[in-house]
């Protein structure tokens, strides 16, 4: 499968065999079902719809109720596509259900998440901007200004996509070639080294 | 602590080390790799403070070391760590004493605690 959807825990630590302290987040991912599978013919390209999570009764449309029930499971919360499966998992059916079992320990593995939120925040936050730099010499109140957004009457105006403050956090954040360290298919859980985006209980995607 | 990720690092938890605190004078015998060999280095001195829980939790014990002062940082689950000596107890009335560091000669004292 090209991956599960979870929920991140938390952070963490452990002692690898050489006995050094590393850095680790808890996911607890899967058991996804496949509810849809899409190929050429019926949607013009391949991928597998994956559905983890179970959704309340009052919350469910039965648009959803529906398209569960298609593939023998109770309603779910969160739906994610995979496209391109690779050959081996061609054959999976609506229907089938997949856990952390698919992960090895050793391999790296993406993780999609959603990073947290910041509000509005300036340049040097928000963008890396250096700041002013000196507070000293006749410097007063600019030390985290932009600086210069452009020249002079010509062009007489701001060029578009010119970085400045404003809301910042909260976009779809992948966080590439991370090792996975632990699996616990008893418990669903993944330790996977490193840092994620997102708060603790926040969404996430594991893929391979 | 969140009882996944408790349940996660428990078995890197040891305890098999002694109790120790703030004040106490401590000998930690660290295992050094160099190379393929393996030797042990003992650093002795007062605990100053210990922070964090569970897995994460560490100790600093300062010394005197030519007349400098040496701290060092463990953790206290490290499997680097052979063992850890309680050589004398101490008497701090505070979790921290980092006003050590600002002491010379006879006020760096600890009274030591009769257990």
């Amino acid at each position: 499968m090209e991956g599960l959807i979870g929920k991140k825990i938390g952070m963490t630590s452990i002692f690898d065999q050489n006995g050094k302290k590393v850095a680790c987040t808890v996911i607890e991912a899967g058991p996804c079902v496949v509810t849809q599978v899409k190929t050429d013919k019926s949607d013009g390209y391949r991928a597998i719809q994956m559905a983890w999570g179970d959704s309340k009764d009052k919350h469910t449309t039965a648009a959803v109720k529906g398209h569960c029930a298609k593939a023998n499971t109770g309603a779910k919360s969160h739906f994610v596509e995979f496209r391109n499966p690779d050959e081996a998992e061609e054959g999976a059916k609506i229907g089938d259900s997949f856990d952390v079992s698919i992960f090895e320990i050793g391999q790296f593995v993406d993780v999609i998440g959603k990073s947290k939120g910041k509000g509005f925040q300036g340049v040097v936050k928000r963008h890396g901007f250096a700041g002013v730099g000196e507070s000293t010499h006749g410097q007063h109140n600019r030390l985290r200004a932009p600086g210069s957004i452009g020249a002079c009457s010509f062009p007489a105006r701001v060029f578009k996509g010119i970085r400045m403050a404003g809301r910042t956090g909260g976009d779809r954040v992948m966080a590439v070639n991370l090792q996975v360290l632990q699996i616990h298919p008893d418990k669903n859980l993944l330790v996977i080294k490193g840092n994620i985006p997102g708060h603790n209980g926040s969404i996430v995607v594991v893929e391979r | 602590m969140n009882p996944i990720i408790k349940s996660i690092t428990q078995e890197y938890l040891r305890n098999d080390l002694p109790d120790f605190k703030a004040g106490d004078r401590v000998t930690v015998f660290y295992k050094i790799k160099e190379g393929n060999k393996e030797r042990i280095q003992q650093f002795q001195g007062d605990v100053i403070q210990r922070r964090n829980s569970g897995v994460d939790e560490t100790f600093t014990v300062r010394k005197i070391s030519n007349g400098v002062g040496v701290e060092r940082i463990f953790p206290v689950h490290s499997p680097y760590i052979e063992k850890v000596e309680v050589n004398r107890l101490g008497k701090v009335r505070r979790a921290r004493i980092f006003y050590l560091r600002k002491t010379i000669g006879k006020a760096s004292r600890i009274k030591e605690r009769r257990s």
